[in-house]
């Protein structure tokens, strides 16, 4: 069962390689912001399997945290901001 | 067969966090450079996880993932368009690039030095035998720390006076944020769809946020990371455009600000009046004591993150405010 | 035969997220790109989840998966909703 943790770690860091290349290259910055989402949903898969191969159950809580503030980013790259109104 | 397909994960995530960082700051478009920084963050997220120190992953996550994105992003946007290479500016620019070049040379041998510097420090620390003194005195000590978390009981007890210092060095970074002048002006209101997620993603990080501090003392866990997350859910606020984002006004903001100091000089002062050195807590009491330093520290780091986020005073406390309510208390006299 | 059954889901979630990466690098167009990776992410990430929740047989940590599981298919839709308006006000607008 381990080596199939592994193996399937080994999956995902390979995905969220393959992301970073579009990170890198992509041509607008809406695919650089969408190889983040790829990132940060690659990174909970990685946590979630480190947190079984390596005992770690507070993994799940730093999963938790990057699952909730996924949106995060995203949202600061669109948002418009106000002129000053004085 | 195990170790080798770790090796080439470990291998891959090293990679990929060296290539990221050195794309950032080798790269001449400053979005692209704010961007390929936020993914180097997230990675070092899972690299604290991979190398077992969930507390900084926790940190990492909460400020890599949330605060230094939004805030990056929002300071790129604010930018002016950059000049084209050709224009008016060109003979200004020869003749600092003399200047720039000493510079350059000056910030490379110094880069070099300190990498050069902690490379022997680790290796003396890995080759020096026994390296394992620092470990057995905090579980020695652990047990009359009050919480049973050893990184809590470092930051909090063993190393309370550092803690104290950290804090203060926060609030005077959140007094030149202040001396800024007005906050950054705000976002428009956000459309339905971001607005729902708002009204369920800001109650679960408050909630995020109580549950790391309260595990902090016996999980990875702790003010700073629940601070983080409390800071994390002011920005989202300020994102969708709300006008509320959860600082109090006025009087009750400096309060906040400088609760962290504060509690922990209160609590310091108070042993020593009781006849015990500074800051060494009874252990009976440790760990009320530790909970309640690390509740008023939550606080005020999490205003200190939101208010860096902010970019200056908010509307409510500035000057203009002020001026504002003189106004109105005029007409009653 | 509980084993079995959670590496089948956990190879499964591997390859929707490796397919998702495929089509991120691979397809023409923004828009192409973001259908297929959120689809195939959050398809991935779910599947993945199924086979770690079995493999633990611990409540609390089957709760903690599955709110994990909301909070990315939240985050992820909204996050692909902005970005795609996003593009779609910079073609037509500026």
């Amino acid at each position: 069962m381990t080596e199939l943790f592994i193996l399937s770690a080994l999956g995902l860091m390979l995905s969220l390689f393959l992301g970073l290349l579009r990170v890198l290259h992509g041509p607008g910055a809406g695919d650089r912001m969408l190889a983040i989402q790829l990132i940060g949903t690659a990174g909970v898969g990685i946590l979630l399997l480190l947190n079984v191969l390596l005992n770690q159950p507070a993994l799940l809580d730093v999963a938790l945290l990057l699952a909730l503030l996924a949106a995060v980013t995203a949202a600061a790259f669109t948002g418009q901001q106000e002129t000053h109104h004085d | 067969m195990n170790t080798m397909s770790l090796l080439v994960f470990d291998g891959l995530l090293l990679l990929s966090i060296v290539g990221l960082a050195w794309a950032s700051l080798a790269t001449t478009d400053i979005r692209r450079g704010v961007i390929l920084f936020i993914a180097f963050g997230l990675l070092l997220a899972v690299a604290w996880g991979r190398l077992l120190a969930p507390d900084v992953a926790l940190a990492e996550a909460a400020i890599g993932a949330g605060l230094s994105g939004a805030l990056l992003l929002a300071a790129v946007h604010r930018q002016p368009r950059p000049l084209p290479p050709g224009s008016a500016n060109d003979s200004m620019n020869r003749g600092t690039a003399a200047v720039s070049m000493a510079v350059r040379w000056a910030v490379t041998l110094l880069s070099a030095a300190l990498a050069g510097t902690l490379a022997w420090a680790l290796l003396h620390a890995f080759s020096s035998t026994p390296h394992d003194m620092l470990p057995r005195a905090i579980s020695g000590n652990l047990a009359a720390s009050g919480v049973s978390n050893p990184v809590t009981a470092v930051l909090l007890n063993f190393r309370a006076y550092d803690t104290l210092l950290e804090l203060a060095v926060l609030l005077t970074a959140v007094l030149g944020i202040f001396s800024l002048g007005q906050a950054t002006p705000g976002y428009r209101p956000a459309g339905p769809i971001f607005d729902g997620l708002v009204r369920w993603l800001v109650p679960v990080l408050i909630l995020m946020a109580g549950y790391l501090l309260w595990v902090g003392a016996h999980a990875p866990g702790g003010a700073f990371q629940a601070g983080a997350t409390l800071a994390a859910a002011g920005v989202v606020l300020r994102l969708a455009g709300r006008s509320r984002i959860g600082l109090p006004d006025g009087f009750m903001l400096r309060i906040v600000m400088a609760a962290g100091v504060g509690v922990f000089l209160l609590v310091g002062l108070s042993l020593l009046l009781l006849g015990r050195p500074f800051l060494a807590y009874p252990p009976a009491w440790a760990g009320a004591l530790i909970l309640l330093i690390e509740t008023a520290a939550m606080l005020s780091i999490a205003a200190t993150l939101l208010l860096a986020f902010l970019g200056g005073q908010p509307e409510s406390t500035g000057v203009k405010a002020a001026a504002n309510r003189q106004r109105e208390e005029l007409p009653r006299c | 035969m509980i084993n079995t059954l959670s590496s089948i889901l956990i190879l499964a979630g591997v390859f929707f997220y490796l397919a998702g990466s495929i089509g991120l690098l691979r397809l023409p167009d923004l828009y192409s790109r973001l259908h297929a990776l959120t689809k195939a992410d959050n398809l991935g990430l779910g599947l993945l989840m199924a086979g770690l929740a079995l493999h633990s047989q611990d409540l609390f940590v089957m709760l903690k998966l599955l709110l994990i599981w909301l909070a990315v298919l939240a985050a992820s839709a909204t996050s692909a909703h902005l970005i795609a308006r996003q593009a779609r006000r910079q073609e037509t607008g500026s």
